[in-house]
């Protein structure tokens, strides 16, 4: 039968996924935005089969609101893209240093 | 037995979706990876039981999120292989993060276990004859109204957001000066004269 530990198991392996994404395409912040959707889709999981096995709803509310941010994120994150390359033609953000920080 | 095939089978394509969406040459096919990868998770919550939240990962991951990022990698004209450079050196150390962070996270699953939970200690217990999009309902729009209008606030920031920062205020163009147009008004723009015959009209 299939329990809490399996899903926890999925969500790590997901999640660990996402980081690597994010480590070995450290130059196409495209696969970037993509990992972090990864990592917030393993989060997703965890909070739904806590709240599943568990017997309590607000996980699945919770998961609702990290759903909402993932979405703004991506919003967000994807104009600044599209305005960064605008500029220098490129979205190689290993070099970005518009604003020297 | 159908439900252990069933997560397995979702698990399984999931998590080769996702290693797919991180590792794929063409960022197109990573974001119709990551498509993927959001369908089976959509399965996943189905078998959990939490459909409402199912749908609205179809919904708002495949129909929003993940348009959004086919569109963009679509618009902008971007040298792929060029980005790509540095994937082979960044590799080991990326494997190296990746397997020290599992192991440490599914070592902490290992020694954790479930402890028995009262029910009196439960936020919000799951009620036993509604259905679950019925019962997140009546908890969303009642307890949590306040937090469920300021994640509509988020996503109205969001997009105002979004519209501000690629909007480009381009020049040359004549556009609608709605200002001007409203503080125009008749007497200003009519004159009437008496015309005497067989003179021109001054204008």
């Amino acid at each position: 039968m299939i329990g809490l530990q399996h899903y926890l198991v999925v969500s790590t392996i997901l999640f660990v996924m996402g980081v690597l994404g994010i480590f070995i395409n450290r130059k196409n912040i495209i696969i970037i935005l993509m990992a972090i959707e990864l990592i917030l889709l393993s989060v997703n999981i965890n909070l739904v089969a806590f709240s599943v096995y568990l017997g309590d709803l607000v996980g699945q509310v919770f998961s609702m609101f990290v759903l909402t941010v993932a979405a703004g994120e991506a919003a967000i994150g994807l104009a600044i893209l599209v305005i960064y390359f605008r500029s220098r033609g490129t979205i190689a953000v290993d070099d970005a240093n518009r604003m020297k920080g | 037995m159908i439900q252990v095939f069933a997560f397995y089978l979702f698990a399984c394509i999931m998590i080769g979706a996702a290693a797919l969406t991180i590792f794929a040459r063409n960022p197109v096919h990573s974001v119709l990876w990551l498509i993927v990868a959001f369908f089976n998770a959509g399965g996943l919550m189905i078998l959990l039981g939490a459909e409402f939240i199912a749908m609205l990962l179809v919904i708002v991951y495949v129909g929003a999120v993940a348009v959004l990022f086919l569109f963009v990698v679509m618009m902008l004209n971007i040298d792929f292989a060029e980005l790509r450079a540095g994937f082979v050196s960044y590799l080991p150390f990326g494997m190296l993060i990746a397997i020290v962070l599992a192991a440490e996270i599914l070592l902490g699953l290992g020694i954790w276990s479930v402890g028995p939970i009262e029910l009196a200690q439960r936020a919000a217990p799951v009620p036993a004859d509604i259905h679950n999009i019925q019962a997140i309902g009546a908890l969303l729009y009642t307890r949590y109204i306040f937090l469920f209008e300021m994640a509509g606030l988020v996503l109205l920031v969001a997009m105002i957001g979004a519209i501000v920062l690629t909007h480009r205020g381009r020049s040359g163009v004549r556009g609608q000066n709605i200002d001007r147009q409203n503080r125009r008004r008749p007497q200003d723009a009519i004159v009437n004269i008496a015309q005497p015959v067989g003179k021109g009209v001054e204008l």
